[in-house]
């Protein structure tokens, strides 16, 4: 069993390795984006599927990533003493004062992280001490989000309205349009994915991560055993914040476009049924939910646009009446008889001791 | 305008905003309340109900063509909820996340098959002629002050749907029973009580209203497949805001909602006042962490 999951992620791991060899540079350029919204997709499984808060607004956090790179790239493209093009149709003079830093590609890209960051964390301290939690958070995510992207719309000579920021040129050094520039950001964007893999495994395999289903699954009997859950839960929902920002800075990257409209409700709401399909517990679950939605997206949308609408929808209530542990628990299913076999060595816990595996927390 | 006659026109914007949410939330709060569901396709219900208002003023003429339209509305939106809650909501129970997420596919297929039925333009309800008008004062210091029917109507409508509810919920046996099982479903059910019955009724009464809302809201705006999702989240916030279902706590919020919004756009532009909005709310749960009215209760999990 072991042995096949490792085997099964080297297999995955190659097919995105040599993906440049045998696959278009249009699809590579999806790809890569679907792989940036994955880092996201971790992150709700994190949130949601170990710790049982549903974050309706993981668009606000991605925006916030993505326009702090973006900002940096129109910033990038200018000449000395101009200001951008719609600010310039705006009546503007000269730049707003915050958007000065972001002249530094290093500061853009550590807003990218830190702002999400700390935006989440400030919110969740907020609720989460106060015990808010379930349906109440999830509908403040969401008005969050509703809010965040109307004000960017209101805010039109700043933030570039409703059509956003685009027009990019140059950024951090490259050329972005070069075809050289997007294939070396697919690989880094590989290389994060699989970094954020590695880190959120051993995350959720150690204390936090036990603890934070623990608190999922029975919020006051951990508070019983002496544990404050909201800081688990304010830490559990920065992450996630911190990884949706991540996805944020690499998608504007690689799509060259950042609007409200890409981070409004509703495409928040989507992310989440992405770690849905996928298994909300599984981190490569969530990763190939994501995948698989958005390339469904991608072709249905384009063949039938009338369709799509429908098919998300079967899929929300199907994702959660018939599989609710995605397509992973469809593949465990087919398990059956090992999951008797855990269940006997919790019964018999010396059973435990002797065959050393006393690991308890299958993710997939 | 006097400067009276703004404030006073504001304050009135604000009552007006305040009875649709509070129409918008009533079917909400119930079902919230009792059954510990947020349902996201609430917000497709009232765009539902705006649209049969719509068919039946297509085939009847205006004058009784739209007291016929809310009837519709509210019986053809109590069916469907009914409908949703026996095919899904029911096996979702004890999974209010999971609700939310399946409820909001069910809103997404609502919206779609809109648009495809009706097309992506909004379709106009003309208020009937007994609704047209308004009632303005012209001189003193309130001169310029001007009191819309159709806003007044809604005002009303809405008092009077809240009358109905209570008046079911405190003077019937249909009322006894939703109580009990509001306050101990296991008890409840313990005696004999068919929970799922009335978590049944609760649920289609409060799709009814929704619909109901729909149809009123029709008369202000035309109905677009998308009418739903721009108020939903407000009323969402309203039922946050009131408490666990109650109703005293949700037409206090719908008031306090629609008034400080109102306020809030006297100062500065509608998006502003959102956030603003949104900021009060996260701040009252710092002081109320339940809603404005929390019922006390010694059960530690659930309410």
């Amino acid at each position: 069993m072991r042995r096949a999951e490792i085997a099964a992620y080297a297999v995955g791991l190659a097919l995105l390795l040599f993906a440049p060899l045998y696959v278009g540079a249009y699809n590579l350029s999806l790809l890569g984006r679907f792989l940036a919204m994955g880092i996201l997709a971790m992150g709700i499984s994190l949130v949601w599927g170990n710790g049982g808060i549903l974050p309706l607004g993981q668009g606000l956090f991605f925006g916030l990533g993505a326009y702090a790179v973006a900002i940096h790239l129109k910033l990038a493209a200018l000449g000395p003493g101009e200001i951008p093009d719609f600010m310039q149709w705006n009546g503007l003079q000269s730049l707003p004062w915050w958007w000065i830093p972001f002249k530094s590609g290093l500061f853009a890209l550590i807003a990218a992280l830190v702002l999400p960051t700390a935006v989440a964390a400030g919110l969740a301290w907020l609720l989460f001490h106060r015990r808010v939690g379930g349906v109440y958070f999830a509908i403040i995510t969401q008005a969050l989000v509703l809010a965040a992207t109307t004000f960017i719309i209101s805010q039109q000579p700043y933030t570039g309205g409703f059509n956003g920021l685009t027009d990019f040129d140059k950024g951090f050094g490259f050329t972005l349009a070069d075809q050289r520039t997007q294939t070396g950001l697919y690989f880094v964007i590989v290389a994060i994915v699989v970094l954020t893999f590695v880190a959120m495994r051993w995350l959720l395999d150690a204390q936090f991560g036990k603890l934070l289903r623990a608190i999922r699954d029975g919020e006051n009997r951990v508070r019983f055993l002496g544990y404050d859950p909201a800081p688990f839960k304010v830490a559990a929902f920065a992450i996630g914040a911190l990884l949706a920002g991540m996805a944020g800075a690499l998608f504007t990257l690689n799509i060259g476009v950042i609007s409200p409209a890409m981070i409004g409700v509703m495409p928040s709401i989507e992310m989440v049924i992405w770690v849905a399909v996928g298994g909300r517990e599984s981190l490569a679950g969530a990763v190939m939910g994501t995948l698989l939605v958005n390339f469904g997206k991608d072709k249905i949308s384009s063949a039938f646009p009338e369709a799509w609408l429908y098919v998300i929808g079967a899929l929300f209530v199907l994702a959660v009446t018939a599989l609710p542990d995605g397509l992973g628990g469809l593949l465990a299913l087919f398990r059956q008889p090992q999951r008797d076999e855990s269940r006997k060595t919790l019964v018999m816990p010396r059973v435990v001791s002797i065959t050393g595996d006393g690991d308890e927390t299958s993710e997939d | 305008m006097t400067e009276l006659a703004l404030l006073l026109g504001q304050a009135f914007n604000g009552l007006s905003v305040a009875s649709i949410l509070l129409l918008a939330a009533l079917g909400l709060a119930l079902s919230f309340g009792l059954m510990g569901v947020i349902n996201m396709a609430h917000g497709e219900l009232l765009m539902m109900g705006g649209y049969l208002t719509y068919v039946v003023l297509l085939v009847l003429p205006h004058g009784i063509g739209y007291p016929v339209g809310m009837i519709a509305a509210f019986l053809g939106t109590a069916l469907f909820g009914a409908v949703l809650e026996v095919s899904l909501i029911r096996h979702l129970y004890g999974r209010p996340l999971d609700t939310l997420l399946a409820t909001w596919g069910v809103s997404l297929v609502m919206q779609q098959g809109a648009r495809s039925i009706f097309g992506p333009i909004g379709d106009e309800v003309t208020a009937p002629s007994w609704l047209t008008g308004s009632l303005t004062v012209s001189g003193g210091p309130l001169a310029g002050f001007d009191l819309p029917f159709v806003r007044l109507f809604i005002i009303a409508l809405s008092a009077a749907v809240l009358a109905i509810i209570v008046a079911l919920i405190m003077r019937t046996r249909m009322g006894l029973l939703v109580q009990a099982v509001h306050q101990d479903r296991e008890m409840a059910e313990a005696l004999g009580i068919n929970t799922r019955f009335v978590d049944l009724v609760v649920f289609a009464i409060g799709s009814g209203v929704a619909g109901l809302a729909g149809s009123a809201l029709a008369l202000i705006a035309p109905v677009t497949p998308t009418v739903g999702q721009s108020y939903i989240v407000y009323a969402f916030l309203v039922v946050i805001l009131g408490g666990l279902g109650s109703l005293l706590g949700t037409s206090l919020a719908a008031l306090l909602v629609g008034l400080f919004s109102a306020g809030c756009q006297i100062v500065t532009s509608v998006s502003t006042s959102d956030v603003l909005l949104l900021l009060f709310v996260i701040a009252f749960i710092q002081i109320r962490p339940r809603g404005i009215v929390s019922i006390s209760s010694r059960s530690l999990e659930g309410s």
